[in-house]
């Protein structure tokens, strides 16, 4: 087999006149600078496509909440609904009426504005001025205040109709607690009903500030330009403060499980306890040891248990999401009512056995040569691009990230992932969410 | 691993570049290959497209083409069950499949180096499948789990799958792309067995490729690997045309739910169909983009915002797909509002776009969009593969990629006004609403409080 691979890869070199050295990326050249007022700039120059793609983001998620559930989603949402002299029709038109597009959202960490506009012609610079008074001057007008609530509300209804997110938030609240990653971005129902316009406008004068702000670029634009379209775009922010970093996470005391009942016919199995954070000591080991698990898409530990040879599920995964602080580790599987409490063992035990065991060195090497071999399909393209520069500048990584990445993957030895996975995963004290109906108990559609 | 809006990714616009270079060959037998030479960075996208989808199934069959897809990762006598993905993966590469209405499609990212992995396994997999029966009894427990999560459990899922078995009588459009329950209950290893050995073969299938390539190189490659296949005797589908609709057909569908939800569609046409102007699927495209082109337009500016009737609302209409599809609407009330307030804005939206031809601002704006968007489609050579093979699954061809901005930028206010006053009638509408029913944990009287009937438990 792996014979026949080889010979066939030495002919396609041939023909296609390569050598068989590997991709050797292109990994672009990130710059970085302040603002006049003290933002953080990262940029790659792309000159191939006459077009920007523009992100700011600040640490303004809604792990900054405090109290009021939703404010930091709500926050973000408005600024597209107003700003300085023109209300949502006006923004919408002005953007799209040069082919622009802009987006505002908030995460648990980061609120982020992002923008995508061509580089020529008054485009560029509609887009820019638009951005900028969004950015700065948003109006958070008590009639658009009121719509977003209400629809939001909607919103939060609907997922209460699907039983994946409402385990997903389930299995938050059980990691986390007290701490503020235990809510969800969008808020509860009673927070967003006690959102006032005087919260909003609060809130974004203490964390839409310079200090606390990231700008990622990547386009068709030289250095100078970038430095005077950053300064633009931050010129209204103040100085302000950078926000403090968030509270560490408690270890689980106790395992915990939640049982939710749903009228389904799939239960949602989801398992999960505090992970790791961005430039965690233990990042490497436990990313490649997670991409055996069950990170990698049709090719996992978890996929070939539950799927490849039970059957048992369509999608199954397992993930950590490092964030400030410990984001969490999780996995997941969604299967028929009956078959729940069979999926759920299959789940935890090959969770057991991956921590005693590692992986073997041939599942090692196979992870390992899909991330270093994938590499170039990770940052091919402005629109993944910008996403990295926003994430290395916001979690403060080394500029060199990019750079080194594939080396610190192939650094990796079996020996760390067992070691960094039973130093860090508790088998005994997960949290367990299950979200479905007991077998028998929901009739078929139709019935 | 499916999508039933198959034709969502081309309601933005295609691509069209000065500087795009697609070049064509065809094999003796039968593949075409189709390459497109994009620089940018080291990467490659290679994909299989094969004329095979849901469209394609009649009766008891429904479901066939995409259990089938799942099956072609189960391995050929080369080929042990889920050594495809594991190769892909050691490559560096990853990879998957979807099945619509009109493909069924397998592709492979690489870097740029790694491109004969995809075609020595796809070439394998295109005449070779195994189809073990073992495997193909756990596959279908996934599909069907894949089923339960996508559709059974997801009220607005739901909710379209039986609009579009009402909407249709005859077009196999009716069909949802996972297949019937029923069907799939019964579905048989020998069925797929057939579908494959009719459908699986090079002179049904197109090779797309971009990437940092050359593409003399990849017809070498193509024809090393591909070139010895046997070709098949394929027949062409039948249409299967829809009779015309008699009248205006509503649905209600009950299920749990916290939310109602509406969707409306009207019948209509489709580039290359008979007693269709070929302007008329572009100035549906238009129309559509005139409701739905943006926050700018109009559901987002007078329903959303305006009159505040819809929490969210959406337009959407194809022009490239094999048989005619409806120009769809959606949307749920905002809060103060019903269903009922809901219809009557959208169908007003319907009455001005028949009354008035739309203004030239709002025209110009979705042109200039159209225009950034082939700059911004560029940027990914995925979505310049799935254009690319879109195009050709359905029959119209790659070239259309080159003139599509042209045509629809062409369309002027009175065509818009005249496609709307001909397709847009209550004889070729259907109406499905999302009744919601209890969730587990209600109360009865938040129930009999919102009007509904308790669920069977």
């Amino acid at each position: 087999m792996s014979v026949s691979l080889r010979r066939s890869l030495s002919v396609a070199a041939l023909a296609l006149g390569l050598t068989l050295t590997g991709p050797a990326a292109a990994i672009p050249e990130i710059q970085t600078w302040e603002t006049a007022n003290g933002a953080k700039v990262l940029f790659v120059e792309a000159p191939d496509l006459p077009m920007l793609d523009l992100r700011v983001v600040f640490d303004a998620g809604s792990a900054r909440d405090a109290g009021h559930s939703g404010l930091a989603a709500m926050t973000a949402n408005m600024l597209t609904q107003g700003a300085g002299d023109w209300d949502a029709d006006a923004i919408a038109e002005r953007m799209e009426s040069v082919g622009a597009s802009l987006e505002a959202s908030a995460l648990r960490d980061m609120a982020f504005v992002a923008s995508r506009s061509l580089t020529r012609g008054p485009a560029l610079e509609t887009a820019l001025a638009t951005f900028t008074k969004v950015l700065s001057e948003p109006r958070f007008a008590d009639p658009d205040l009121e719509r977003l609530r209400q629809n939001t509300l909607t919103g939060l209804r609907q997922e209460e109709q699907d039983p994946g997110t409402v385990a997903q938030k389930a299995l938050y609240r059980e990691i986390y607690g007290d701490h503020p990653y235990a809510g969800t971005p969008n808020g509860t129902p009673e927070g967003v009903i006690a959102l006032t316009r005087d919260d909003l406008a609060a809130f974004h004068r203490q964390y839409y500030v310079a200090s606390n702000a990231v700008v990622a670029m990547v386009g068709a634009i030289t250095r100078a330009q970038a430095e005077a379209i950053a300064n633009r775009v931050t010129a209204g922010l103040p100085i302000g403060e950078r926000a403090a970093a968030p509270p560490e996470v408690p270890a689980l005391a106790a395992a915990k499980a939640e049982r939710i009942d749903f009228t389904s016919s799939q239960t949602h199995i989801l398992i999960g306890q505090p992970g790791m954070r961005r430039g965690d000591p233990d990042y490497f080991p436990l990313y490649v040891g997670n991409h055996v698990l069950g990170g990698n898409g049709l090719v996992s530990l978890l996929m070939e248990e539950v799927r490849e040879k039970r059957g048992l599920s369509y999608s199954v995964y397992s993930y950590f999401l490092p964030m400030r602080a410990d984001g969490p580790f999780l996995m997941g599987l969604q299967t028929k009512n009956d078959q729940a409490d069979q999926a759920r063992d299959v789940l935890l035990a090959t969770l057991r056995a991956f921590i005693d065991a590692g992986p073997s060195e041939k599942e090692l090497t196979a992870a390992k040569k899909n991330i270093t071999g994938g590499f170039p399909l990770r940052i091919a393209g402005n629109a993944k691009l910008v996403q990295y520069l926003a994430v290395i500048g916001f979690y403060g990584l080394p500029l060199d990230y990019l750079d080194r990445f594939t080396d610190r993957v192939e650094a990796v030895t079996a020996e760390q992932i067992r070691d960094a996975f039973a130093r860090r995963l508790h088998p005994d004290r997960l949290a367990v969410v299950n979200v479905g109906a007991r077998p028998g108990t929901v009739a078929k559609q139709g019935d | 691993m499916f999508r039933t809006l198959t034709a969502l990714a081309l309601l933005a616009p295609l691509a069209v570049h000065a500087a795009s270079k697609v070049h064509e060959l065809t094999l003796d037998n039968g593949l075409k290959v189709v390459v497109k030479e994009d620089r940018r960075a080291p990467v490659v996208t290679s994909q299989v497209w094969y004329r095979i989808g849901s469209s394609y199934e009649y009766g008891g069959l429904t479901g066939v083409s995409h259990v089938l897809e799942h099956m072609m990762f189960k391995g050929t006598a080369k080929h042990p069950p889920g050594e495809f993905s594991r190769i892909v993966a050691e490559n560096g590469g990853d990879d998957n499949a979807f099945t619509g209405r009109d493909y069924t499609a397998y592709y492979q990212n690489l870097a740029k180096d790694r491109l004969a992995v995809a075609f020595e396994l796809e070439a394998d997999r295109m005449r070779n499948l195994a189809l073990p029966p073992a495997e193909f009894d756990k596959e279908l427990a996934v599909v069907q789990e894949e089923r339960r999560l996508r559709t059974d459990d997801d009220p607005q899922a739901l909710t379209y799958e039986r609009f579009n078995a009402v909407a249709y009588a005859a077009s196999p459009y009716r069909n949802p792309v996972i297949g019937w329950e029923g069907d799939l209950a019964e579905l048989k290893v020998e069925d797929l067995r057939n579908w494959y050995r009719l459908w699986y073969a090079p002179n049904n299938a197109t090779l797309v490729v971009v990437g940092d390539v050359d593409a003399p190189a990849v017809f070498d490659l193509a024809r090393k690997h591909f070139g010895t296949l046997k070709a098949e005797q394929v027949s062409a589908a039948k249409r299967r045309p829809e009779p015309p609709q008699p009248g205006e057909q509503r649905i209600r569908v009950k299920a749990p739910a916290k939310e109602p939800y509406l969707i409306m569609g009207y019948k209509a046409t489709a580039l290359g169909q008979p007693d269709t102007e070929e302007w008329e699927p572009y100035a549906l495209e238009m129309l559509a983009s005139i409701l739905d082109g943006g926050s700018s337009t109009r559901l987002s500016r007078e329903l959303v915002r305006g009159a505040q009737v819809a929490a969210e609302a959406g337009a959407s209409y194809s022009a490239f797909t094999r048989l005619p599809g409806m120009l769809v609407m959606d949307g749920t009330p905002a809060k103060g509002h019903d269903i009922g307030d809901l219809e009557r804005a959208l169908q007003a939206q319907i009455q001005r776009l028949k009354d008035e031809p739309v203004g030239e601002a709002e025209l110009e704006r979705i042109r200039t969009q159209l225009i950034a968007n082939k700059v911004y489609e560029l940027d990914s050579v995925y979505a310049q593969a799935m254009q690319i093979g879109t195009l050709e699954a359905t029959g119209l061809g790659w070239p259309l990629l080159d003139e599509y901005v042209d045509r629809l930028s062409a369309i002027t206010p009175a065509q818009v006004q005249a496609v709307a006053r001909k397709y847009l009638i209550d004889d070729n509408l259907t109406v499905a609403v999302l009744d919601p029913q209890p969730l587990a944990g209600d109360t009865a009287t938040h129930a009999a409080k919102a009007g509904a009937v308790p669920h069977v438990r």
